[in-house]
């Protein structure tokens, strides 16, 4: 594929490049740029972090998961471009030195990188804007500490003209459709050529199929790059829906989503880190089928429509019926999926994602817990769970116990007893089967407490 | 004078540009090849076949080794010449290396591994404590003991026995930048490595005695690593090994670098241990016996494990003085990653060991824990020590020994006098005589208001029916010595140029904990120059010689010492020639100036004098540590030459429905001595403590029934991220000389932060024990799972 962006403020066109080199290897085995580091090559400590901007903005992003037509017609600054031309310091990196904040180093250009974009878009919530940079040395304390300090400091002149010219000067050329790898505009061209190369690989943020590269060395065969499908992408609200294109990154429904159900905006925060939501998608999340996904048990639990297509042919259909079981989906060769719109309701959602580390880490237990309630009783329940089973799933016979029933804890010690008949979870690195379901039964209470206002997130404990 | 100021890490500024260059970012010339190697999937058996066609086909593929391919003995074991490069005959954990693919890209040479097929005849693997103690597979012949008192008798006849058992996990070191090594062919046969090693005279030793060349042939240059803590004391060894015999081969320049999973699969980790004990008590909390026994996971092959669980031993006392002990040591064989170096060599594990005794002292009693800690403490005192007659040294013969590594010790018999009978001493017969931590705790008790938060605490978890909070104070002594005492030296090369400026070299080397600059300024201050006057240069193998690792906390108090005494050695030199030329006596050295008499130059024209007067500029330095020695066997002796002291107060937060928590607040009160930077100082307490609490949460070492570790990658293996620091973090220094002859009275800090983490995990034991009336018993590391367990047992 040929790709064309800007690096650091300089041209470059690339004629014939695989399409699978990741931005990381090209930076510093064809560029010597070896500022940018390799810390884990899979999107989990940060080091790798770039900052991408385009018409939509500056964005920090992985650069070890990030294949190079992904930022076809992008800007692209790494460490070394964010000092100014006469060698001035960003103002970041001068609160790094200033505040002993580096120690051996690896990390701190991709800390740097993302505190430098978030300080260009005026984020100041350090701690959700660097949960994506792991460092081993300092504690994070001194890192902090020059986050605060920079916050008030004139963004660099330099930064600011790359913001107002996002894009490439050269528009990257569009790909012949019959090409093996494409890099479709509309949604239209990728339904036509997907019909014809069913077994093609679909791209949309690559958080999980860059592993499939960089970790198992996966042939992906053809593939269609969809980040440049602009229609695929963003939030339609109507009177009765909130309809997200499969684009949507999980960034944006984070924001679009929080004025509706702040608990799974809550979440999606919890979601990988700022660089994972910034590439990944929903429509990602939900066709790959994951048992352990975050956004389907909340999807589930506000009763969302999967919207499907092959090639001019539309079928919906309830989320949770797309997952059948494990490694099996309800989708037809050469289907896609092409948005999922969620019912607008009283929030009356909860959700809860159980994890060893409270921030980017992948749930053991995610529970998304709705109730609705009417004199006292449960009149309409979703509990839909991730972790529990090969599949997002529902909890029937602990809904069973529920509806109809006071909103008590007697009523919720029914229905925990009744989950027992609901899943059978596996053991593994995450957690056991044991703590699993007894967690997942533990969240009925939870939700209950905290309906009715008891404390029980310690995260909301203050010392 | 540059000593005791809070200046930046040296490469401050090539981190946040950028531009520091580790071993993976040094430009290779263009035919450089890239290495990978083919690891097993079985845990344990005999390799009957390797099928590498598809490998050898594979694009990119220049050659493919395996054991038989290797024309010298390519050991890599630190210690016990045990560790064969790759494996030949039997396989002895998942993730060992088989065969080496050396391919014209990284990328290349990893895809072309995984295409490797090995016919292994499995056997049962020995993976837990049970299974190796049932086969009896052990290093050493039998468990160490070490004893004072009588623990026996003294257990017979006490008021209250309690028993217990406490599984504690390992840990991964998570460097951020994984292990790499660069070989590149030099004239003659001879090699010039790079790697990112804490110990480059092993990886010299190594690398020269596998393509068979004396050391000399072999040069080892470290700029700087990207983290070790230990990791790469010993684990650097085959990478490097495999560079040179590669690149002896192919005559090509060869670098290695692991992929994050394999680097996390292959390497060794921090030792688990199961800790059993018993110990009688008085009803204040008072212990007077105590018999423990460490069961510790040493993992396939000894690399330092002797070391680290001598070092647990050494540290099951903490800060507790105790009259009639008894430690027992088993150091178990397993079919898993040889365990390794990690900040606090077994050190932390032993401290963890009695902490946790501690906690169930207090708990039992129903006695404010921190009341039970402090009527157990040593007795502060400061008494001059004497120094104890030190006999002759003891050649090692083993020619394939690497007398550098801390695993080369050989048994030796006991040599030592008997303590004085005035003092308390260690179970190890060491008498304490510096001890501060009544005083520390004092004075951290009061900045942390511990008393009144105890009883705030109390008073929310009566009003909070789901959370529960909990507060530690938990105090740590560590001793600071190598405890193979004769690599307790260190080397340093300076040089003055006619210029004036400064090129400085020692033995340590640079992982981020800022040795460099410490030492750096030890040399300005020496010279009385400004900081910019020296150039700090890598760690090199050609420059000083037959190093130690930079390991055991020792890198500023060592090389501190050895840069001071060749500064000195330059500087009396300059200061002879001058007092002859100006015949005075009268002469300093300050703010880049000399003052001679009543005249005053700069400090380069008195470079430039010296010069001229034909007077040597350069020096070399060595120091040693005094008044150490040691007998390992009978746990005897005075293996440190002093101990680093400190405190830290954590309070958490828990969910009793789930068992996640967080950690609210951290109170440190740390004993850096007098600090040779307390900014740099500071950042290792942060971090120790930071990465102290991570072991003891959410890392989560994970193997399955068949030995492979299941949590290989930071998305299954979870090291503390940014919001998992205290929200409140109160660090201070204790800012006090050390009594013991130290360079400039400033004392290690590079492990003992570490064990100031113990306080997290024991205040979730205590927020456990709001829960319930029973003894929650938690366990390490206490995941939320953990957490939750533990609740369930203190309800019951």
């Amino acid at each position: 594929m040929d790709v064309t962006f800007l690096l650091n403020g300089t041209h470059v066109s690339l004629s014939d490049i695989s399409p699978t080199t990741t931005l990381l290897d090209w930076l510093r085995e064809e560029r010597h740029l070896c500022g940018t580091k390799e810390g884990c090559n899979e999107g989990d400590c940060g080091a790798c972090t770039v900052m991408i901007t385009d018409t939509e903005g500056s964005r920090a992003l992985n650069g070890c998961i990030l294949f190079l037509p992904q930022v076809n017609g992008k800007q692209v600054t790494t460490v070394e471009g964010l000092a100014a031309a006469d060698g001035a310091l960003h103002p970041v990196q001068t609160a790094m030195i200033d505040h002993h904040a580096s120690q051996c180093g690896f990390c701190t250009p991709g800390f740097v990188v993302s505190m430098a974009t978030a300080h260009l878009n005026g984020a100041t919530d350090h701690d959700t804007q660097l949960a994506g940079n792991l460092c081993r040395c300092t504690g994070y304390a001194p890192i902090i500490r020059a986050a605060v300090a920079a916050e008030g400091q004139p963004v660099p002149q330099h930064l600011i003209s790359l913001a107002k010219n996002p894009t490439a000067p050269q528009q990257p050329q569009p790909q012949p459709d019959d090409s093996r790898h494409i890099q479709p505009r509309t949604s239209d061209s990728l339904a036509r050529w997907y019909v014809d190369n069913p077994d093609a690989t679909l791209v949309a943020g690559a958080t999980d199929v860059g592993l499939w590269v960089t970790k198992q060395f996966r042939d992906l065969g053809p593939i269609a790059f969809l980040n440049n499908c602009a229609d695929l992408r963003g939030l339609q609200e109507t009177v009765s829906d909130l309809k997200f294109g499969a684009m949507t990154t999980m960034s944006d429904v984070e924001t679009a989503i929080a004025p509706h159900f702040p608990s799974f905006a809550a979440m999606i925060r919890r979601y990988g880190s700022v660089q994972v939501r910034n590439a990944a998608t929903i429509g990602g999340n939900i066709a790959n089928g994951s048992p352990i996904g975050d956004g389907p048990p909340a999807l589930i639990a506000l009763g969302a429509t999967l919207h499907l297509r092959r090639g001019d042919r539309r079928r919906t259909l309830p989320i949770e019926d797309f997952f059948i079981e494990y490694g099996k989906q309800d989708r037809q060769a050469g289907e896609f999926v092409e948005a999922v719109s969620i019912p607008k309701q009283p929030d009356t959602l909860r959700c809860y994602k159980l994890s060893k580390r409270f921030d980017q880490d992948i749930s053991a237990v995610c529970g998304c817990l709705s109730m609705d309630l009417s004199g006292g009783k449960v009149t309409a329940v979703r509990l839909a769970y991730g972790g529990m089973a090969g599949i997002p799933k529902r909890a029937a016979h602990a809904e069973a116990a529920i509806i109809g029933q006071p909103f008590t804890e007697e009523t919720m010690r029914h229905a925990m007893a009744a989950m027992a008949d609901d899943f059978q979870p596996l053991s593994d690195m995450r957690a056991s089967a044991a703590y699993r379901l007894q967690t997942a039964q533990n969240l009925l209470l939870r939700y209950l407490y905290d309906i009715n206002g008891t404390a029980t997130n310690v995260q909301e404990v203050r010392p | 004078m540059s000593i005791a100021k809070p200046l930046p890490h040296d490469a401050a500024r090539l981190h946040v540009t950028g531009q520091a260059r580790y071993t993976d970012d040094i430009p290779t010339p263009a035919d450089a090849l890239h290495l990978a190697f083919g690891t097993s999937k079985i845990a344990a058996g005999t390799l009957t076949a390797l099928h590498l066609e598809a490998v050898t086909n594979a694009p990119g593929v220049v050659a493919v080794l395996t054991a038989q391919d290797l024309t010298h003995d390519c050991d890599v074991s630190p210690s016990n010449q045990d560790e064969p490069l790759l494996a030949a005959g039997s396989v002895h954990h998942v993730g060992q290396p088989l065969f080496l693919v050396i391919a014209t890209s990284h990328l290349d040479a990893r895809r072309a591994a995984a295409l490797g097929r090995a016919d292994i005849a499995a056997t049962k693997p020995i993976l837990s404590v049970q299974d190796a103690l049932d086969a009896n597979s052990r290093f050493e012949d039998g468990p160490r003991i070490y004893q004072k008192g009588d623990a026996k008798g003294a257990l017979a006849s006490a008021s209250q026995i309690l028993t217990g058992r406490l599984m504690m996990g390992g840990q991964e070191h998570f460097y951020l930048e994984g292990q790499a090594a660069l070989a590149l062919p030099q004239e003659g046969g001879d090699m010039l490595v790079h790697s990112s090693t804490q110990h480059p005279t092993e990886i010299q030793h190594k690398v020269a005695h596998a393509i068979g060349k004396p050391m000399h042939a072999v040069r080892v240059e470290t700029r700087r690593m990207g983290g070790g803590f230990g990791g790469k004391e010993s684990q650097g060894n085959a990478l490097a090994v495999a560079c040179a015999v590669a690149a002896q081969k192919t005559q090509k320049p060869c670098k290695m670098r692991y992929d994050r999973d394999d680097d996390m699969i292959i390497t060794g980790k921090r030792h688990d241990f199961q800790i059993d004990y018993s110990v009688g008590i008085e009803p204040d909390g008072r212990i007077t016996a105590m018999d423990v026994t460490h069961y510790t996971r040493c993992g396939w092959a000894q690399d330092l494990s002797l070391p680290v669980a001598d070092r647990a031993m050494l540290h099951a006392d903490n800060a507790y003085h105790l009259n009639n002990v008894r430690i027992v040591s088993h150091r178990l064989k397993t079919n898993t990653q040889s365990a390794t170096a990690f900040r606090g060599f077994g050190g932390p594990q032993g401290v963890l060991g009695i902490e946790k005794i501690m906690d169930h002292i207090a708990q039992h009693l129903e006695l404010d824990p921190l009341a039970v800690r402090r009527i157990n403490y040593y007795a502060d005192r400061v008494v001059p020590s004497e120094p104890v007659a030190v006999p002759p040294p003891q050649p090692i013969h083993n020619k394939a020994a690497d007398m550098t590594s801390r695993g080369s010790e050989k048994p030796r018999p006991s040599s030592v006098p008997a303590a004085s009978e005035t003092a308390q001493t260690t179970p190890y017969h060491q008498p304490v005589t510096d001890c501060i931590i009544n005083a520390l705790t004092d004075e951290l008790a009061i900045s942390a208001d511990y008393s009144n938060r105890r009883a705030a605490i109390a008073e929310w978890n009566a009003k909070n029916t789901v959370l529960k909070r909990g507060i530690a104070f938990t105090p740590v002594k560590f001793g600071i010595s190598f405890t193979l005492t004769h690599l307790n030296q260190a080397g340093a090369l300076v040089h003055v140029y006619q210029d004036g400026s400064i090129h400085l070299n020692h033995g340590g080397t640079e992982m981020g904990q800022g040795l460099f600059q410490k030492v750096a300024q030890v040399a300005a201050s020496r010279f009385g120059v400004p900081i910019e006057m020296i150039k700090i240069t890598a760690t090199d193998t050609a420059k000083v010689p037959n190093t130690s690792a930079t390991a055991a906390s020792s890198g500023s108090d060592l090389n501190g010492m050895a840069v001071q005494n060749a500064c000195d050695e330059i500087r009396l030199r300059i200061e002879a020639h001058l007092a002859e030329r100006y015949q005075t006596r009268d002469i300093t050295f300050a703010d880049g100036m000399v003052k001679i008499g009543s005249e005053t130059i700069t400090f380069a024209d008195a470079a430039a004098l010296a010069y001229q007067s034909r007077v040597s500029l350069s020096a070399t330095g060595f120091y040693k540590t005094p008044d150490i020695e040691w007998d390992r066997i009978a746990g005897k002796g005075r293996p440190f030459f002093y101990f680093a002291y400190g405190a830290a107060c954590t309070e958490v937060v828990i969910d009793t429905l789930t068992g996640e928590n967080r950690i609210l607040r951290t109170d440190i009160l740390h004993d850096a001595g007098a600090s040779l930077n307390p900014a740099l100082d500071i950042g290792q307490i942060e971090g120790g403590y930071v990465q102290g609490a991570g072991w003891l949460t959410t890392e989560e070492l994970v193997w399955d029934d068949k030995g492979a570790l299941k949590t290989h990658a930071p998305s299954t293996y979870k090291i503390p991220a940014c919001s998992d620091r205290p929200d409140i973090f109160n660090v201070a220094l204790w800012d006090q000389p050390n009594p013991a002859q130290t360079v400039y009275r400033s004392k290690a800090v590079g492990e003992p932060p570490l064990m100031l983490g113990i306080s997290a995990f024991l205040a979730l034991s205590d927020a456990i024990s709001a829960t319930g009336p029973g003894y929650g018993d938690l366990q390490a590391p206490a995941t939320a799972e953990a957490v939750l367990a533990a609740i369930g047992r203190a309800q019951k």
